[in-house]
């Protein structure tokens, strides 16, 4: 091997460029390390010191917002570097984080090995920082499967509970089938861009650039449109958008409450920026066709998430349904991404917005749960505000914040979707997504009513209630945080916008 | 043209003082000082709204807006940024908030509701949007403040609330969400639709009048936020929320509620749909007046006269009452549209006082069932007295603000349809038998057995100072309007276009 082509390869590959995720994976190797080197009682500090080093490379990426790789693109075209990547990238370690602040509270209910579970989650997030960032197929098949299997480990992690390994076969399957769907999208795009009778023929199908090119040129060819089709439902998997929902209320009841909130929000965003990468990068001449068949998902994800969420008792599968309709607005949004620059910028506040929300949520949520994780009922909830109106207060923040109430980070958001949507033209999904949001009070504010309103009712050997767990001062300190940046993000919604520059 | 943000505005201070005190008290200030605090957070509202209808008059203005501020929130991009200022129809509203709210305030301290403490912080969240909504320039402040008054109601009719509480709570979310929502719908289409890329409601009328929008749009649009208003308004056939929220709302929520939130929705088709979107009003005037006259007045108005529960015959009448207000918005004249201003703030103060009367009669005989009333007046001659005025306010008698409005409406409404006109005096009568009937039941006659009993166990005292002070806050304002409406009717009709038979009329 000549010098010149080490240095050719060194050029193409700027490893500086994914510090940040090379970083967390090398943390991610530490951790395992250091189970074997450090005696048995330093264990629980570990997650402890992961959380203090992400919070470094956190304060790394929001110090190198600004990078010189902004705008060009890297590893010979798969990873393309741009300000929102920066973003999503600050939005999965912020996740990754908050991941391990839950999976301190709720393991410790268990009795399960915890390293392995900290390094699998530090993989899956450095994981999705490159998928929101790949501008490839291979790429973002790749760090697509990464996470997928990440995740088969962590929903089925407590192996002991039958329903945990339930969701863990349910959700291996569906997992199975979309990553299919999506290679056999892939491979089609690919082949038929290859095609030598086509214009703009180009071997270099798999690069979205290259891809659009040649979809320019080829507007209307009948298997590009089945591979772009079958790619947007590789996709919808991960977004669980209708028709590809159908795991979600299982898969999210028996998964540990921690992936629960990490499936929930990071892995729904992930899919988002992979949606978005491609509507914008590698099919835009085909929104001919993109456009109805998100359009017609949107309005049915929005319908389904919204009035299946209305009969459920688990409030693991309540925030799942919950979490399909949110999955409808975003893409309401998406789709308006189309014609109105302002959507894309509307998307990731909400996504910011469901973030905080969320977390905030499930938070209380973990605090409540007892041994049995899967075993989470609106019942339990009874006079929560009464017995301990912090998590009420919490609750109350984050559930109002999902429901998109002012003055909370979720009106926003939903406020921000409207305007693109209704600027796009996209009048009956507006219709539909206002009908789901007065049906979906009904449900949130069924949640507060529980906690606020409903006395709180003995223990019984028929109806037991887990015991809740004290909330430590760190956790306290998290929620507090969680709540305020909701309310204040709320009032004043503009610093976020204008340091992203949209 | 503008003036630079200062921290002394009255404006802002109104909005922050109540909520800037609900933080403190929500991080755990002892009771007593919460207490304490909570006079000046119900105070500073009161002080700024006099402040403010003191100053308009001499105020310099621009584009008819007194105190103009802007406040930065890093959505100027999109038009969004917090932009005080009250124009003529602003004012008085801002005004009605601000002495409502210091009467709540004030009765809601010294009650003796459980969990005070959190009672009085919610009141204050909501005193705060309530302020911001009247003082908001730009639309989406406007909403967003409307919005944040709206969520206190709801757990304070969950937690403090009567009968039916949890079902009155869900009830009243779902259908104002609905309302809400429509007319959000509406708002984010006149802004996308103007071309000014600004929700700033003197940006999007000056761009409006310079480019109107087609016919069929405006037609459209004013129908979203019509109804989407109207559920606001409890517009008849979407009132069915109203009489059941404020019969399970604890007092000082309804007094706040019926008094001043509910007319936001009034606000928003005065101040945003007519001036913004003149020619959509025109097809919808028709069907208007009919659900008004037809509806609220003359339906609402029978089913009030069959109640049999006071705080329930309440909550009805101020449905029948939005009747007269929806028929002098489907006139469309300068003189009905001020005529609904006047009544809104009368009928804002009237309603108010007889909902803090109906719960201190509630405190002495412990029932709201009419029937199980009776010679109150012998016991009680203060509360008779503070009662029988309120009455007669809500009547609509001369001497009182609410004449005025009716008045008004009742003018402006004979051109634009005689039939329409004998519905709304008929509907004075229909207010004047229930009104009256209830007087009569509640402090006349032999007292009934029942009662004879809880007063052998609570004998009954007169107005406390906690009850008077509020009372006679709200009658002397009403009083007031009553003999000197030019106060409130010159700002208001320097806004509207003024036909030459509307000052003939209005000044005293």
């Amino acid at each position: 091997m000549s010098p010149s082509l080490l240095q050719t390869l060194a050029a193409g590959n700027p490893w500086g460029a994914i510090w940040p995720e090379v970083a967390l994976g090398c943390l991610a190797l530490a951790l395992l390390l250091l189970e074997i080197v450090l005696p048995k009682r330093a264990h629980p500090k570990i997650p402890a010191l992961a959380i203090a080093v992400q919070v470094a490379v956190l304060a790394g990426v929001l110090l190198d917002f600004h990078s010189p790789y902004l705008g060009h693109e890297t590893f010979n075209g798969l990873l393309r570097h741009s300000a929102a990547g920066q973003a999503m990238r600050l939005f999965f370690i912020l996740s990754s984080i908050l991941v391990f602040g839950l999976a301190q509270i709720s393991l410790a209910k268990q009795t399960m090995p915890r390293i392995e579970f900290y390094s699998i989650v530090l993989v899956v997030a450095a994981a999705m920082m490159l998928l929101a960032q790949s501008a490839h197929f291979v790429m973002l098949f790749v760090a697509l499967e990464t996470v997928t299997v990440g995740l088969y480990i962590l929903v089925s992690y407590c192996r002991t509970n039958a329903r945990t390994l339930e969701a863990g076969l349910k959700y291996l399957v569906m997992g199975a089938l979309s990553s299919a769907l999506l290679l056999f999208g892939i491979v089609l795009l690919y082949g038929v861009a290859g095609n030598p009778g086509l214009p703009a023929h180009t071997g270099f199908g798999l690069h979205y650039s290259d891809l659009a090119a040649f979809l320019a040129a080829n507007p209307h060819n009948f298997l590009a449109s089945i591979g772009i089709i079958l790619v947007l439902a590789g996709v919808a998997f991960k977004i669980g958008a209708v028709p590809f929902q159908i795991w979600i209320p299982d898969v999210y009841q028996g998964a540990p409450t921690p992936i629960t909130a990490f499936l929930a929000v990071a892995s729904k965003s992930a899919g988002f920026a992979v949606l978005l990468g491609l509507v914008r990068f590698a099919f835009p001449a085909y929104g001919w066709l993109t456009t109805p068949v998100l359009s017609a998902m949107a309005g049915a994800t929005l319908l389904f998430g919204n009035l299946a969420a209305l009969t459920q008792h688990n409030v693991k599968r309540l925030i799942g349904l919950s979490g399909v309709s949110h999955a409808g607005f975003l893409l309401l949004g998406v789709v308006a991404t189309v014609t109105v620059p302002l959507a894309l910028g509307a998307v990731y506040f909400y996504l910011l917005a469901y973030l905080l929300a969320s977390f905030a949520v499930f938070a209380v949520m973990v605090h409540l749960a007892g041994p049995d994780d899967a075993d989470q009922e609106l019942e339990h909830y009874a006079g929560l505000a009464k017995e301990d109106p912090f998590l009420g207060g919490v609750l109350a923040v984050g559930l109002g914040s999902l429901a998109g109430i002012p003055p909370l980070a979720g009106f926003v958001g939903k406020f921000l979707i409207f305007v693109a949507a209704y600027r796009a033209g996209l009048h009956s999904l507006l219709a539909i997504a206002i009908g789901c949001v007065v049906v979906s009070i009904y449900y949130y504010f069924g949640w507060i009513k529980v906690a606020y309103f409903d006395g709180a009712r003995p223990a019984t050997e028929l109806t037991p209630r887990p015991a809740r767990t004290p909330v430590g001062w760190g956790a306290r300190c998290a929620m507090l945080g969680l709540a305020l940046a909701s309310i204040l993000i709320g009032f004043c919604p503009g610093g976020f916008a204008q340091w992203l520059r949209w | 043209m503008m003036m630079s943000a200062s921290f002394l505005d009255p404006l802002l201070i109104s909005i922050v003082a109540p909520l800037a005190v609900a933080a403190a008290i929500g991080l755990g200030l002892p009771k007593r000082w919460s207490l304490r605090l909570a006079y000046l957070g119900f105070g500073a509202p009161l002080l700024c709204a006099l402040h403010v209808w003191w100053h308009f008059g001499a105020a310099p203005k621009a584009d008819g807006y007194a105190f103009l501020t802007d406040y930065a929130t890093g959505l100027s991009r999109l038009g969004i940024e917090l932009r005080l200022g009250v124009n003529g129809i602003a004012m008085p509203l801002f005004v009605l908030a601000g002495i409502v709210g210091f009467a709540a305030g004030i009765y809601a301290i010294k009650s003796t509701a459980e969990r005070v403490k959190i009672y009085v912080m919610l009141l204050l969240v909501m005193l705060g949007g309530l302020m911001g909504v009247f003082a908001s320039v730009n639309l989406f402040y406007f909403y967003f403040f409307h919005e944040l008054a709206l969520i206190p109601t709801f757990i304070m009719i969950g937690v403090w609330g009567g009968r039916d509480r949890l079902y009155a709570a869900m009830q009243v979310t779902i259908y104002l969400t609905l309302g809400a929502m429509l007319s959000l719908v509406g708002l984010i289409a006149i802004y996308a639709r103007s071309g000014a890329h600004s929700f700033d409601l003197i940006a999007l009328h000056a761009a409006l009048a310079r480019e109107p929008l087609g016919l069929l749009a405006q037609k459209h649009i004013f129908g979203l936020l019509l109804f989407g208003f109207g559920i606001l308004v409890s517009l008849w056939p979407f009132h069915s929320w109203a009489p059941l929220g404020y019969g399970a709302a604890p007092s000082s929520a309804a007094m706040l509620h019926a008094g001043v939130l509910k007319k936001f929705g009034l606000y928003g088709l005065i101040q945003v749909a007519l001036p913004l979107l003149p020619q959509g009003a025109a097809p919808w005037a028709h069907p208007l007046a009919l659900l008004a006259a037809g509806g609220n007045v003359v339906i609402i108005g029978l089913v009030t006269m069959a109640q049999r529960d006071l705080k329930q015959m309440i909550g009805y009448s101020s449905v029948m009452h939005m009747g007269y207000a929806f028929l002098g918005i489907a006139t469309g004249s300068a003189l009905g549209i001020g005529g609904v201003v006047l009544l809104m703030v009368a009928h804002g103060l009237s309603v108010s006082l007889l909902f803090l009367l109906a719960t201190c009669v509630h405190h002495r005989t412990q029932t709201f069932a009419l029937d199980e009333m009776g010679g109150l007046a012998q016991r009680t001659p203060v509360l008779a007295a503070f009662f029988t005025a309120a009455i007669f306010a809500s009547i609509g008698l001369p001497g009182f603000g609410n004449f005025w409005g009716e008045l008004l409406i009742f003018v402006a409404l004979w051109p634009f349809s005689h039939l329409y006109t004998a519905l709304a005096v008929l509907g004075v009568i229909l207010s004047a038998i229930y009104g009256l009937r209830a007087l009569a039941r509640i402090f006349f006659g032999p007292p009934t057995e029942a009662l004879a009993r809880v007063s052998a166990q609570f004998p009954p005292a007169d107005l406390g100072w906690s009850e008077r002070i509020p009372a006679l806050l709200l009658l002397a304002t009403l009083l007031f309007i009553g003999f000197f409406p030019r106060s409130l009717s010159r700002p208001i009709g320097a806004v509207l276009p003024p036909p030459p038979d509307a000052v003939a009329f209005v000044q005293p």
